[in-house]
């Protein structure tokens, strides 16, 4: 287990570089210069901006410039904005913990909600229960995302006057109920099929008339050797799915007018601030890192046969 | 077993954090008033203003959001009234004999938030500190008309001085201003922003100073929450006319417009600069009284790139058919909703000088638009290209005028979208422009010459089209020599004249302000260049 999971973390290295590095050369080959998009559509004379450009390393060669920026990053500097003028560590500093917030809050509820919805429906499959599931993850599927925000938008704040329609300065727990579960909108409709349908296939195997057979309680046969057998399948889809829900969470936050990573790296992808939108993308390839390898180490325990050397 | 063990641990783990989630939940959901959740102190103002892109330095803001702010902490030598003319601030006079020689008098007694007096030196040494291409300021150029500026700010390499020699303090509140040229309306110049004074802790750490300026204006600098909030408490002390009304303002940061307008609507802003299109057909009705639609010194053009295939060496007549084979009414009307008003001339009625040019040029005429593009020779390919920014909100609008030329001369014409802002201008200044970009110019003073030389002449910063006439260069710089304001606005429309012979541009339409505040609030109004008059606005 122990070399396993140092494998698998030596592994991560060459995986983060290759992806820095990608996303380094793509921002590159965007045209559109960062400096020069400052003034507008003033002009600005050269040497200004060729000293600007100095400043920030701007005039090297794009792999002499990404060497710089992983040499720096390795020290745990992540540059320097060039608008701002202010350390991108600093600006993400700022931004993460909303998003963070909001991608975990989501994540608990698709989590809750998924698996409860998904199992209630399993048990009793092709009844009216099973059905009326179905139809509604259909929908979630189908809805884009900005529409369910929108809607429950005017449903909520407008019609109903439950809450504020945007999430305010201090983004406390209650705000974000609202664009949590429309962000978790999507992954719950996946979680609670395949829930669904993992745990109406077990229902039918071996081990379980065995365990009825045992003259167990139901609540056991359900609860430790039916879940427990259902959830491979779920956890492996819920590990990639933390990734997407904070990719994701761009279009939830621009909606709610949350000013978390969703914002941020649109705003520097539009100004062209290279080092900030590898900077963001970084940590979230590390979370989706994090998280196969979590989801790699939980087989394991739901399911003892998996063995990793 | 070991499976069994941790599967408990895990289940545990998850339960702990539900529960914390939980409580979180519930705990803060209860006792929250309308009041504390907008965060606002009593008697102030929030507008949607987003996070400026640079730190708060006067030299080197010329984005909107950062002028705000800059506006509301700083005060310049002068400002101007709705109808574009001369309000002194934190001069007394600002005189001239010759427009070379200007002399400066400040008010008695003005002091910066931290106390220290305002005098000539204050501005003396801002002034040569902006103008110094070591500290890259960003709006260095507008003291380019300042004699010895050339020494501080070279075409290249390191100045060769630190000071402008133009500027001489006389005594404490007075200074000299002396031009290397004529330029009789340069005072009008000093109503720009970038014009402020500093203090001398400026100096200490410019760095520092721009996340928590001291300026010395209306407003005082209170706090900064990055890409959230910026809040600023009104100076008690301040002595211009243009005296806070309320007690401090609160920019607050907007993922979109949609968001703000809702804020608006439902109590939670007071302002919103500009509605966007899809709140834009109910907003009037939304806000009532508060509704504000105004227009301001603002333009839209097409601008023809002369180095192109396209428009190389075109006959100006050709020109001139295709600004009349635009429909203006019915695009400013239908496309654009009604937030835009035709253009009748290269500058807006705001600023001073505006004439009426007595032509049909700018008015809708298929039959005399296919006509002159046929006397003028046709347009090479009988195609062009109009090159604009997808992410400004342009789309719509430029299919139209498209639309528009297609079917009143039969000219191909079609849109080259660029993704963004900035791919947009590399395009611009690299000389790449196919036929045609739009172009966007908002008053940085109201007169004339802010729309004609800035953007026509042959040497001019913003002239992208690259539109070069010996004719039209040798008027501006007759005009210049005049020994009057009012003489150098004649010559310049003498100069806007010729220009619709020589067609430098195609104008479309002026700007107008679509925006609108809350009932909390009252007394907002509108400035020549667009920008709402904070100090102005009471809270009821």
């Amino acid at each position: 287990m122990g070399r396993y999971v140092a494998r698998r973390l030596l592994q991560m290295i060459p995986v983060f570089i290759g992806s820095t590095l990608l996303i380094f050369l793509m921002m590159y080959a965007l045209p559109g210069d960062p400096v020069r998009a400052l003034a507008g559509e003033q002009n600005v004379d050269q040497t200004q901006i060729d000293s600007l450009k100095a400043e920030y390393g701007l005039d090297k060669p794009v792999l002499v410039q990404y060497l710089m920026y992983l040499g720096k990053l390795f020290q745990g500097d992540f540059g320097m904005q060039i608008a701002s003028q202010r350390p991108i560590a600093e600006v993400i500093a700022e931004a993460y913990p909303v998003t963070i917030q909001l991608t975990m809050f989501a994540f608990v509820f698709t989590v809750v909600a998924g698996i409860t919805l998904g199992v209630l429906a399993g048990l009793k499959p092709d009844t009216l229960r099973d059905r009326g599931l179905l139809l509604l993850t259909l929908l979630l599927i189908s809805v884009p995302s900005f529409v369910l925000g929108r809607l429950s938008q005017y449903f909520f704040a407008f019609q109903l006057g439950v809450v504020e329609p945007n999430v305010s300065l201090e983004e406390s727990w209650n705000e974000l109920l609202l664009p949590a579960s429309v962000l978790a909108a999507l992954s719950l409709a996946y979680v609670a099929r395949l829930t669904r349908t993992s745990v109406a296939e077990n229902l039918r195997s071996d081990y379980m008339r065995t365990a009825v057979a045992k003259g167990l309680p139901r609540r056991r046969i359900v609860g430790v050797h039916l879940m427990r057998n259902s959830m491979i399948p779920v956890v492996t889809f819920l590990g990639t799915d933390l990734g997407t829900l904070m990719a994701g969470a761009v279009v939830t936050e621009g909606i709610f007018n949350i000013h978390g990573v969703g914002s941020l790296v649109f705003e520097a992808l539009r100004r062209r601030e290279g080092a900030t939108v590898v900077g963001i993308v970084t940590l979230i390839v590390l979370v989706y890192l994090i998280c196969s390898l979590l989801v790699d180490l939980l087989y394991a325990v739901l399911d003892p046969r998996i063995r990793y050397a | 077993m070991r499976g069994a063990k941790s599967a408990k641990w895990v289940a545990g783990a998850i339960v702990v954090a539900m529960a914390a989630t939980a409580c979180g939940g519930s705990d803060s959901g209860s006792d929250k008033d309308k009041g504390s959740a907008s965060g606002k102190p009593a008697g102030y103002v929030s507008i949607d203003v987003g996070e400026p892109q640079k730190p708060l330095i006067p030299a080197d803001t010329n984005e909107t959001n950062g002028s705000y702010v800059i506006q509301s902490l700083f005060t310049q030598l002068l400002d101007f009234d709705a109808q574009g003319n001369i309000v002194y601030t934190n001069a007394e006079s600002v005189e001239t004999t010759d427009s070379k020689t200007w002399t400066v008098k400040l008010k008695a007694g003005w002091k910066f938030h931290n106390g220290e007096a305002v005098t000539a030196q204050s501005y003396v040494d801002a002034w040569n500190w902006y103008a110094n291409i070591k500290n890259n300021q960003q709006n260095a150029f507008w003291f380019g008309d300042i004699a010895g500026y050339a020494d501080v700010h070279p075409e290249k390499g390191d100045p060769k001085a630190d000071k402008m020699s133009g500027l001489k303090v006389v005594d404490e509140t007075t200074f000299t201003i002396e031009l290397a040229e004529k330029v009789p309306y340069f005072n009008y110049k000093l109503g720009y922003a970038t014009f402020a004074p500093l203090p001398k802790v400026f100096f200490d750490d410019p760095k520092a100073f721009g996340q928590k300026p001291v300026g010395n204006g209306p407003y005082k600098f209170e706090k900064w929450t990055h890409k959230k909030l910026i809040q600023v408490a009104a100076n008690p002390d301040y002595q211009g006319p243009n005296k806070a009304q309320n007690k401090g303002i609160q920019f607050k940061n907007y993922a979109t417009l949609e968001a703000a307008y809702q804020d608006v609507v439902s109590g939670n802003l007071d302002i919103i600069r500009q509605v966007g299109p899809t709140d834009l057909p109910k907003y009037k009705q939304d806000l009532g009284d508060g509704a504000i639609e105004q227009p301001y010194a603002a333009i839209q053009s097409l601008v023809p790139a002369f180095y192109s295939k396209t428009f190389k060496d075109i006959d100006p007549k050709v020109l001139q058919g295709l600004s009349m084979a635009i429909d203006r009414d019915t695009i400013t009307k239908t496309v654009l909703n009604n937030t835009r008003t035709p253009a009748t001339s290269f500058t807006p009625p705001q600023v001073k000088g505006n004439q009426d040019l007595g032509t049909d040029v700018f008015t809708y005429n298929p039959e005399k638009a296919k006509q002159l593009i046929t006397e003028g020779g046709g347009v090479p390919d009988n195609k062009l290209f109009l090159q604009y920014n997808t992410d400004g909100g342009h789309k719509e609008w430029v299919t139209a005028v498209c639309e528009s030329i297609r079917k009143a001369t039969g000219v191909d014409c079609v849109g080259d979208a660029k993704p963004d802002f900035p791919t947009d201008l590399e395009a611009r200044d690299n000389d790449q422009v196919k036929s045609m970009y739009r172009g966007g110019w908002v008053a940085d003073y109201p007169v004339n010459v802010n729309f004609i030389k800035e953007l026509y002449h042959t040497n001019a910063e913003s002239n992208n089209g690259r539109f070069s006439d010996k004719e039209i260069d040798g008027l501006m710089a007759a005009a210049d020599k005049a020994n009057s304001l009012d003489e150098a606005v004649k010559g310049y429309q003498e100069v806007e004249k010729k220009l619709l012979e020589k067609m430098p541009a195609i104008p479309l339409w002026y700007y107008r302000i679509n925006g609108g505040h809350g009932k909390a609030v009252d007394n907002v109004k509108v400035d020549f260049h667009g920008d709402l008059e904070l100090p102005g606005v009471t809270v009821k």
